[in-house]
């Protein structure tokens, strides 16, 4: 699909080149000669232009962006059509649970700048080639051999503004045309110059990161805000999971954005666009580390069903439950440990052992199929889901530890430290013990050594709960020939099985509360401040009553001015 | 070095930048040619550049089972050891050691590896620091197409320890033949090739480069302090990629050893055998790479610490198998463990092998290489941050002495580290953080 932002507000096929206002018309102007100029002298101008900005107190922070943003971007500035290869290592950092968070410490090194660089040239040879040059170059250069100054010129100032997320000033401008010109002469093609221009604008810091400038506070001098440049970037990639729009982009340039009024618009717009189901979906890959399915490897020869296609439905089930919930039903949060509603295809229904309609029988093209567990059943909300109970066990294990870890550091924001050096697990090893059959007898035992228990009394009693379902998250009933026992306890409310334990993680004010704070930390891709804290803590209290909806949540968070502070040094 | 070709290089660059638009381009030194029978460069008979790379594997070795009896030259191979008979002479095996905590928590599989790798342990597992292959890479990887190549050998593309700064891991390739397409694709110019013509695309992509480097002054004049660093690293990587593209551009000095291999097919994943086959075809790649001078350091990793190495059906990777894998009551040891260390041992063997089979003149690859094998832990299966099993080869053209066994007796592990790093020249006194800093090489391996 061409993403939302092409059906909301441009005309296809796309790009700013049907999009954008048309600032410069003049396409047969004479090359300024200031353009010819030599390129130290150029950069000269452009760092004397850059530090022109008021106010000694603004600095630059950087955020990288993921490779799902970058291929977003590229998409919505030239068209879904363009190809961007994945592949490549682009590695993420999880920092306090998210890789938002961890964008803000990445740098990139020099194998991803690598990548980067050849995707850059692919790109640009894409965008440039003779098919696309009428729809998303903007002009035609008077000759296609030589340069022509004024259509690069343009080209640069339309695409850089979507690119760099802000208006490219005139001495950048300056510096990407004496590129192409360059280029062009040495190649003998305007094209290829403009390929040079455009390659590099996808390979400067100012495309691979969200720079974010920061200005002081007009109602609080003694703070600092985000400028309304870097307000856009930061609500769009918030909401979106994208770069802004031109209409965003619009609002930041009058100055709208920084009102009350103006910013309350644009969220309310951001919210209620298709787009926002992007948003969503990226926000629970992270939340739920569903990126660490790249590494999964359930064991095949033991788990028969689950194949590379079961990998991807898991996935794409929990996305697809997550966003129907929250966006399609406007559903509370929390109810997600509960929920019985959720999605299958054939694969999935096999891993399940449930019978499932052909899709095509309900009319449906794809194969996913709305479906209900029955009451009883325990595959109840995300715990229940084999994304969340295959990607914590070993290959052919299931693990109560790594399980229970997942649930106190994912949705309670809870750290459980990793055990101490040098302690000798021998007690628990014994697999073969007669005595200790299930994984509960020999988990006994760690909770019974004071050296492994206080961690383990956070995992295990979670965890327990969840070995009735096997490491490919299939239900079962029996381990080594004994019946499992599901019991457990939480916050000192105990249960008999997954869905008491669901109950109570919905009921447990701690999952609350880390959920606005990682949406908050997403956002920001930094954690709260004390100060936010506070200030999260009155969302909450506000939210809570009314049922946690996601859109209520995204409003709250964007529409406050907290949200666009800047903490030096955070 | 060829004048004639030189001229012409610089007469391609001014036609590039006709248009009065100084793109400055740095030159890299031409290396010269090499003498006759390949060893040294025939100007001044300096010998090849010496190379180094890192080769990890995870979860160590069976504890009381391959520390060899005696210390020096004459000690044997213990029975777990045996595979690594055949380079028993051009390796040496250091006992004994540790990795300081320093009371910070142990990051266990992370904390050993990263105080080996880097000197320091800290505090959480997101903080890192430059590691030893940047720091001797920027003391003698200089003049090649890649600053340093990473590969990993289970598909995991973060099972890595190679870092500039403090800012994320240098991901690892995955792939054996996305490394090919890397080193012997585009951009690819055989020494040995009589023809030579620098690539006019190559020359503007360069240039873009050269551009976007120009753009750090403007940017680091308003950044801000935490972010300093991090935004240096990537103009750092940028200035990598400039200086991969000059290379291209300049004519290479022959290398008699240089071959292209063939490219093969690939099967990515974690059963011992697909990463025995992944590992074979990363060994011919890098020493391939290192014998055709594209680049003099590498970091090679047999997968994360976490090893998800199994045997296919088998319920537990290697990993989870330390520590649940009962001891056997009449061998003491953890039999299907001490099955995959060798299995280690035997792949560090191939690997040493596989340069060892790169006829350099009078002598081979890996006799101007130093490969460092490390590991994360003493013993997996208590988490020990004691007693670590530590691995050189090669005597990185003749600066370091093989055939020993060094036996420490509870210092820092950094100790190994520093000894290579002052074999290759590197002049700082001192290496490592807190407990972890290490003043004194062994001497005895220093040549």
């Amino acid at each position: 699909m061409g993403g939302a932002w092409h059906q909301d507000v441009t005309p296809e096929p796309a790009g700013f080149a049907t999009g954008s206002p048309d600032r410069s018309d003049d396409m047969s102007g004479s090359i300024p000669l200031r353009r010819i100029v030599r390129l130290p002298a150029l950069l000269a101008a452009l760092v004397v232009g850059v530090s022109a900005a008021p106010g000694a107190a603004e600095e630059l922070t950087f955020v990288r962006l993921t490779p799902a943003q970058y291929q977003r971007a590229v998409h919505d500035v030239f068209g879904p059509s363009v190809r961007v290869d994945e592949g490549g290592a682009v590695l993420g950092v999880r920092d306090r649970g998210l890789l938002a968070v961890g964008a803000r410490r990445s740098t990139l090194t020099a194998a991803e700048v690598e990548r980067y660089e050849a995707l850059a040239q692919q790109i640009a040879a894409q965008v440039t080639e003779p098919a696309r040059r009428a729809t998303l170059i903007g002009c035609r250069p008077a000759a296609d051999d030589v340069p022509d100054d004024a259509c690069t010129a343009r080209f640069v100032e339309r695409a850089g503004r979507f690119l760099f997320r802000r208006p490219v000033t005139g001495g950048e401008t300056d510096l990407y045309v004496a590129v192409a010109r360059a280029a062009a002469e040495t190649l003998g093609d305007y094209y290829a110059g403009l390929r040079a221009a455009l390659a590099w604008m996808l390979v400067a810091p100012e495309f691979l990161f969200r720079v974010e400038r920061s200005e002081p506070d007009p109602a609080d001098p003694g703070r600092l805000r985000l400028d309304a440049w870097s307000r856009a970037s930061r609500l769009s990639f918030f909401l979106w999971d994208s770069a802004p729009d031109h209409l965003l982009l619009d609002a930041a340039e009058s100055g709208d954005l920084l009102t009350p009024e103006g910013l309350e618009r644009q969220v309310e717009r951001l919210v209620a666009s298709p787009r926002a189901e992007q948003g969503v979906r990226a926000f629970f890959s992270d939340m739920l580390e569903l990126d660490r399915f790249a590494t999964l490897s359930i064991d095949s020869s033991l788990f028969p069903r689950f194949t590379k296609n079961v990998e991807d439905d898991a996935r794409e089930q929990t996305l697809r439950t997550v966003a129907d919930h929250l966006l399609d039903r406007n559903r509370d949060y929390r109810d997600l440990f509960v929920t019985r509603d959720t999605f299958l295809t054939p694969p999935l229904a096999a891993i399940y052992g449930v019978p499932l309609p052909r899709s095509q029988e309900l009319g449906g093209a794809v194969p996913w199929v709305p479906y209900r567990f029955p009451e009883g059943s325990s595959h109840v909300g995300l715990l229940g889901q084999v994304s969340f109970l295959a990607l914590h066990s070993h290959p052919g294990r299931s693990s109560p530890t790594l399980r229970g870890q997942a649930v106190q550091q994912i949705f309670l924001c809870r750290t459980v430290p990793p055990p101490p050096p040098d302690v000798d697990f021998s007690l628990l090893q014994d697999t073969y013990n007669p005595d200790y059959r299930t994984t509960r007898d020999r988990l006994a035992e760690h909770r019974r050594n004071p050296a492994c228990a206080s961690c383990h009394n956070l995992t295990d009693p979670i965890g327990l709960t969840l070995e009735v379902f096997d490491a490919a998250g299939g239900y079962r009933t029996m381990e080594n020939g004994a019946p499992i026992d599901a019991s457990g306890e939480l916050n000192g409310r105990t249960y008999a099985g997954p869905a008491g334990l669901a109950e109570a993680l919905r009921d447990d004010p701690r999952a609350t509360s880390c959920f606005i704070e990682r949406a908050f930390s997403y956002g920001a891709a930094r954690p709260p401040t004390d100060r936010e804290q506070a200030w999260l803590a009155d969302v909450e209290a506000e939210l809570t009553d009314g049922g946690l909806k996601w859109r209520a949540l995204m409003r709250r968070i964007a529409r406050s001015p907290d949200f666009y502070t800047v903490v030096p040094g955070a | 070095m060829s004048a004639k070709n030189e001229i012409g290089r610089r007469t391609v660059l001014r036609g590039m930048l006709r248009s009065g638009a100084a793109v400055t381009v740095g030159l890299p030194v031409l290396e010269s040619f090499l003498n006759a029978n390949g060893t040294a460069y025939a100007a001044t008979g300096a010998p090849l550049p010496p190379c180094f790379g890192t080769w990890f594997w995870g979860l160590g070795l069976i504890p009381n089972h391959w520390e060899p009896a005696v210390a020096g030259p004459d000690y044997e191979l213990p029975a777990h050891l045996a595979g690594l008979q055949p380079i028993r002479s051009k390796m040496n095996l250091f006992s004994g050691m540790q990795v300081f905590l320093d009371g910070k928590v142990n990051q266990n599989h992370y904390s050993g590896a990263q105080g080996q790798a880097t000197g320091m342990v800290s505090r959480n597992g997101g903080d890192y620091s430059t590691s030893i292959d940047t720091l001797v890479g920027d003391h003698i990887g200089r003049g090649t197409r890649f600053r340093s190549l990473e590969v990993t050998c289970d598909g995991d593309a973060s099972a890595s320890w190679s870092a500039r700064g403090s800012s994320g891991l240098n991901p690892s390739e995955t792939s054996p033949l996305a490394l090919y397409a890397r080193i012997f694709g585009d951009g690819f110019r055989d020494p040995n090739l009589a023809e030579f013509q620098p690539d006019p695309a190559v020359m503007v992509r360069h240039s873009v480069l050269s551009a976007v480097s120009e753009q750090r002054r403007k940017l680091m004049s308003s950044v801000s302090a935490t972010d300093r660093a991090r935004l240096d690293e990537y103009f750092s990587s940028v200035r990598d990629l400039e200086q991969k593209l000059a290379f291209e551009l300049d004519r290479p000095a022959p290398l008699p050893a240089c071959r292209v291999p063939e490219a093969g097919t690939e099967e990515i994943g974690a059963l011992v055998e697909q990463v025995e086959r992944t590992h074979r075809q990363f060994a011919r790649l890098l020493a391939h790479a290192m014998a055709c001078g594209q680049t003099r350091i590498f970091n090679l990793t047999m997968g994360s610490a976490f090893s998800r190495l199994r045997l296919p059906g088998e319920v537990n990777a290697y990993h989870a198998l330390t520590h649940e894998e009962p001891i056997h009551p009449e061998l003491g040891y953890q039999p299907g463990c001490k099955w995959l260390a060798e299995r280690m041992m035997d792949f560090f063997r191939e690997f040493v092998q596989t340069l060892d089979g790169i006829q350099e003149g009078e002598g081979t690859l890996l006799d101007r290489t130093v490969v460092f094998a490390f590991t994360d832990h003493g013993e997996a299966r208590m988490h020990s941050m004691k007693r670590y099993p530590i691995l050189t080869a090669g005597s990185g053209g003749g600066r370091m002495k093989t055939g020993l066994h060094v036996a420490a007796e509870g210092d820092a592990a950094t100790r190994v580290g520093f000894t290579i790093q002052q074999a290759l020249g590197l002049v700082n006194g001192s290496w490592g953080t807190e407990s972890n800093q290490v003043s004194r090489p062994f001497s005895e391996v220093l040549a």
